[in-house]
């Protein structure tokens, strides 16, 4: 029964339509290889029953043939995603016991279209952090490990670190991630599998916990392009309830993998070829260009001269966001509360005892830059940078189709080796989090292995809302590429 | 006019501005769809939104948006197609969401103004300076349990306006008839019921003191007051405590006071340097909300007629005074009520029933104009009467008193207790006769300059009659057979 979870998504679909296997079978499958894998610690809470119930459900749609587009499928759902009577934590303490009454829009819309949950994957606290080390349920362990040196664990970046180890050791055939800042590209990157984040709007918020409300957006992580394609068309779609959600029609992305990128315009920004970038990154990265040559595609030069500023201005925008939306979090009507002699006293044990250090970091540099006197200087300049970017993306795509760059300055890293050195973390978005600030759509996929054994990615990115090309594009290259690798852990 | 305070140094003048704080009419919050009834059991009418669950979002009520236009638009005031939401981030247990949804650098309305109607008939115009929305906060009970304080939430969440005067207001009667006047103005368009008692209107008054010709002192602003009466006390008490701290050599700290009612006094809450850092900054929740002129002149269109409107229309149709006309539109229902009995009558005639015998019989019975003592309809019946001679001004007393008594209508009255007036002239020279017959020697005092008799003869008569004859042809028919009989007086005095 094992081999069921070697089956792609797009496969499993097929195998299920002709009846090869049931749902059941399939679940069942998933279900077992997560127990077997529960030291990787990608889930937080595990939903055997429901997954089974909805399971069965869908053998007898199946069988009916009035099947949901991802009907009888097995993913996995960051744990940032509220789900109707399914403990919600963000991963924090805070909200360790906090369990929803409503569904969120996006997980509904899956649940609806047949999506088997098998349970919550683990993320960063409040889905701040590259390494999912700051969940309150312990780091999520990374299925790959470099060649030199085999024992030592690493980190699956983050934030949406436990659905990106869900889908790259098989406990999922695909999951569903958030992305401010790149928290889906970016573990996707380190896990060796494909994550693409819609456009800003594509995907309702209404019910995902919020970090930084300008910036989140939900986006699937799965084995292939096909894959992600398939999940995303469940997940979009203009939703009332979110007054930031795009009232704009979708298209069928999986028909837009049309394979012909023929005398489409690659971008290709000079600004993102850092010093520091390693030569098995900058090879990579010239490598995919090569590859779309190939397929018939321009590489064009492009300059992106707003680039250098971004992550300051991030870091300003989402600790901003995340200083306010986080102030719900007091004690008085749910989740975590510690008690105090009065009220002030209340608020200041309930929330220092749970939330971790990086959250609250964050909340103090998002209040500091809100407070009288520094907001012109520090969160009005950001947004000033931030419609830089926007407009340096802009000027681009007036010249191009799609821009090409690294997704990661780096590969996986070891499990303690950056926690002390925030900067040195938040490095590790630098090449997704441009993309995040201009609202557009981007994706990483697996484009080839470092030195050391371990998987380093691509990203692409597009215009607003072409979500298709990108698509397309990444549908091409990962043909070229042919990424054939298994994380360490799975070989035996 | 100038309204100046006697201070031991000189006179002081007063500069008030006025934030009011109204509850929007609508049946669900502004940024969720939880009602908003008055009254309701504690934390019954909240939504997940309201309670600022997680990932919850809001939505923009369309309802509140246009209500606050339609106000921008009633207050003459600029109507800002791009407006923004904010956050103002602070702790309390009854705020959920850690911050109040409100509209800071960008609100929806701009400069406007008041025009206010003064005692003595005069008008000052008082500028608005912008009116935004934002939520309302829910309650807190510090009152129901010995050591806990108990929130409801029904309240947060509901939409208000706030409504910030220019500093141009310079006595507490000024404060009082623009926040009635404001109150007015929201009544009539229907975006508030104006009530203070519920909490459906709260003031908060900037006060500061300064001589004339001088740049605006430092205010202090004393927050939620409830009712139109503590505000003036608030506004005067204010005013002399700052004018006796300047005149000791004191200063003003910039604070927030609060009023207390008990003792009339104003209190220090806070002071500004201790407030809290609010840290305003637009809420990434919702996009910058966008109207178009179109919209906007769609919405003016549909604007019912203001009381300023109303009040000239009062003048100029139906030829009231000034005076009249404010008094009627002071309150709509009661210029509704004057409207629809005024229809094809005497509108001066309807007026002075209005503010007479029927406004002082509301009084006496404490009745309102919902709920009046008689009906539009019957009070113009009555009126009908009178023009018509059927009966006189004083026998329509008489039968407004037994129309409230008994509910029947004038004419059902009239025709029972036989009170039709007497408007023969044959019948009301019979009448005057055997009263000058009876009382010769009064006739003659008459004849002799006694002037004054000639009432006493129209009261005999009204006497012997019940009062049913009409006054006016009374007063002819007696004047003539008086000077028939004076002529024959004079040619033979010996006749009499």
């Amino acid at each position: 029964m094992s081999n069921l979870t070697k089956l792609t998504l797009s496969a499993a679909r097929d195998g299920l339509k002709t009846k090869d296997f049931s749902a059941v079978e399939l679940t069942k499958a998933y279900l077992d290889v997560m127990e077997q894998r529960r030291v990787l610690n990608a889930f937080v809470t595990e939903t055997s029953d429901i997954a089974l119930k909805q399971a069965s459900l869908s053998d007898i749609k199946l069988t009916k043939g009035n099947a949901g587009a991802m009907e009888g499928l097995p993913i996995g759902i960051k744990d940032l995603f509220c789900t109707e009577g399914v403990r919600t934590t963000a991963c924090s303490r805070i909200l360790e016991t906090f369990i929803p009454p409503y569904e969120s829009t996006v997980s509904g819309k899956l649940k609806r279209a047949g999506a088997v949950m098998l349970g919550k994957t683990s993320l960063d606290e409040f889905a701040m952090g590259s390494s999912n080390t700051t969940s309150t349920f312990g780091p999520v362990i990374n299925p790959w490990r470099r060649k030199s040196n085999f024992a030592s664990p690493l980190v699956p970046g983050g934030s949406s670190g436990g659905s990106a180890v869900a889908v790259a050791a098989h406990l999922a055939l695909a999951a569903i991630g958030t992305d401010t800042g790149g928290s889906i590209r970016q573990p996707a990157a380190f896990c060796g599998v494909v994550g693409i984040k819609p456009t800003y709007g594509r995907c309702s918020r209404w019910g995902i916990v919020a970090f930084a409300s300008s910036l989140d957006q939900a986006g699937p992580i799965a084995r292939n392009v096909r894959d992600v394609a398939i999940v995303l068309n469940s997940m979009v779609g203009y939703d009332p309830k979110d007054s930031t959600s795009a009232k704009i029609s979708v298209p069928d992305f999986e028909m837009a993998l049309t394979r012909d990128i023929k005398g489409l315009k690659i971008g290709i920004p000079q600004e993102y070829r850092l010093d520091y970038l390693s030569n098995e990154i900058s090879k990579l990265w010239d490598d995919g260009i090569a590859m779309m040559k190939d397929a018939g595609a321009i590489p064009v030069q492009i300059s992106l001269p707003y680039t250098k500023y971004a992550l300051p201005a991030y870091y300003i925008v989402a600790s901003a966001e995340c200083s306010s939306n986080l102030l719900r979090y007091d004690g008085v009507r749910y989740g975590l509360r510690i008690d105090g002699k009065t009220l002030d006293e209340m608020y200041k044990k309930t929330r220092a005892n749970g939330f971790g250090k990086e959250v609250r970091r964050r909340i103090l540099i998002g209040t500091y830059v809100l407070s009288a006197g520094y907001y012109d200087a520090y969160y009005v300049k950001a947004q000033k940078v931030r419609r830089l970017i926007y407009d340096d993306f802009n000027k681009a795509f007036q010249n191009v189709d799609v821009i090409l760059t690294p997704t990661a300055p780096s590969s996986a890293f070891g499990l303690n080796e950056i926690d002390d050195n925030p900067i040195a973390m938040w490095m590790n978005d630098i090449f997704t989090i441009p993309t995040s600030m201009a609202g557009l759509p981007s994706l990483s996929l697996p484009a080839g292995l470092s030195v050391d054994g371990l998987p380093l990615g691509l990203q692409l990115i597009g215009r607003p809302f072409d979500e298709e090309t990108v698509l397309k594009v990444a549908d091409v290259m990962e043909r070229s590429i042919d990424f054939k690798e298994i994380p360490s852990l799975l070989r035996d | 006019m100038t309204h100046v305070i006697q201070g031991n140094t000189g006179d002081w003048e007063l500069v008030v501005g006025i934030e009011v704080h109204a509850q929007i009419i609508s049946k669900s919050k502004l940024f969720s769809g939880s009602a908003t009834n008055f009254g309701a059991d504690p934390n019954t009418q909240v939504s997940l939104i309201d309670v600022a669950f997680p990932g919850m979002l809001p939505v923009i009520n369309e309802h509140c948006i246009e209500q606050a236009i339609r106000t921008g638009l009633a207050l003459k005031a600029k109507i800002n197609l791009t407006s923004v939401f904010a956050r103002k981030n602070y702790f309390y247990a009854d705020l959920p969401q850690g911050y109040q949804i409100s509209q800071y650098e960008y609100p929806i309305v701009g400069n406007g103004n008041v025009v206010i109607d003064m005692h003595d008939g005069s008008t000052r115009v008082i500028g608005i300076e912008r009116l935004h929305l934002e939520q309302d906060a829910g309650k807190s009970l510090h009152d129901q349990h010995h050591s806990k304080s108990f929130i409801d939430l029904n309240r947060s969440g509901i939409a208000l306006m706030e409504i910030v005067s220019k500093p141009d207001i310079r006595s507490s009667e000024e404060a009082i008839n623009y926040v009635t006047k404001l109150c007015l103005i929201l009544q009539y368009i229907g975006v508030c019921n104006g009530n203070m008692s519920e909490g459906s209107i709260r003031c908060d008054v900037n006060v500061s003191v300064r001589k004339h010709n001088e740049a605006y002192r430092t205010r202090a602003e004393i927050k939620n007051i409830n009712s139109i009466r503590f505000m003036s006390q608030a506004i005067d008490y204010e005013a002399r405590r700052q004018i006796d701290a300047y005149e000791r050599g004191l200063q003003i700290r910039q604070e927030t006071r609060l009023f207390d009612p008990k003792n009339g006094e104003t209190r220090s809450m806070r002071s500004k340097e201790n407030a809290n850092d609010y840290r305003y900054f637009p809420d990434p929740d919702l996009l910058p909300l966008t109207l178009t002129q179109k919209y906007v002149d769609a919405i003016k269109e549909k604007l019912p007629e203001l009381p300023d409107e109303r009040k000239k229309r009062f003048i100029d149709n139906y030829k009231l005074s000034s005076y009249d006309a404010c008094l009627l539109v002071a309150e709509q229902s009661v210029a509704d009520f004057f409207e629809s009995v005024a229809k094809g009558r005497d509108p001066k005639m309807v007026c002075n029933w209005m503010m007479g015998d029927f406004a002082s019989a509301m009084k006496r019975m404490t009745r309102t104009i919902d709920n009046p003592p008689v009906s539009a309809d019957n009070l113009g019946e009555l009126i009908d009467l009178i023009y018509k001679n059927t009966i006189s001004g004083h026998i329509a007393k008489e039968v407004f008193l037994t129309m409230i008594e008994t509910g029947k209508t004038p004419t059902e009255i009239v025709i029972e207790k036989e009170l039709k007036q007497v408007t023969d002239s044959d019948v009301i020279e019979v009448s005057v006769d055997s009263i000058l017959e009876s009382n010769t020697n009064k006739v003659i005092e008459y004849f002799n300059g006694k002037d004054k008799l000639f009432g006493f003869f129209v009261g005999q008569v009204m006497k012997a009659t019940n009062g049913k004859i009409n006054p006016v042809i009374l007063n002819e028919i007696l004047k003539k057979r008086l000077e028939s009989l004076k002529v024959l007086f004079n040619e033979d005095n010996d006749l009499l």
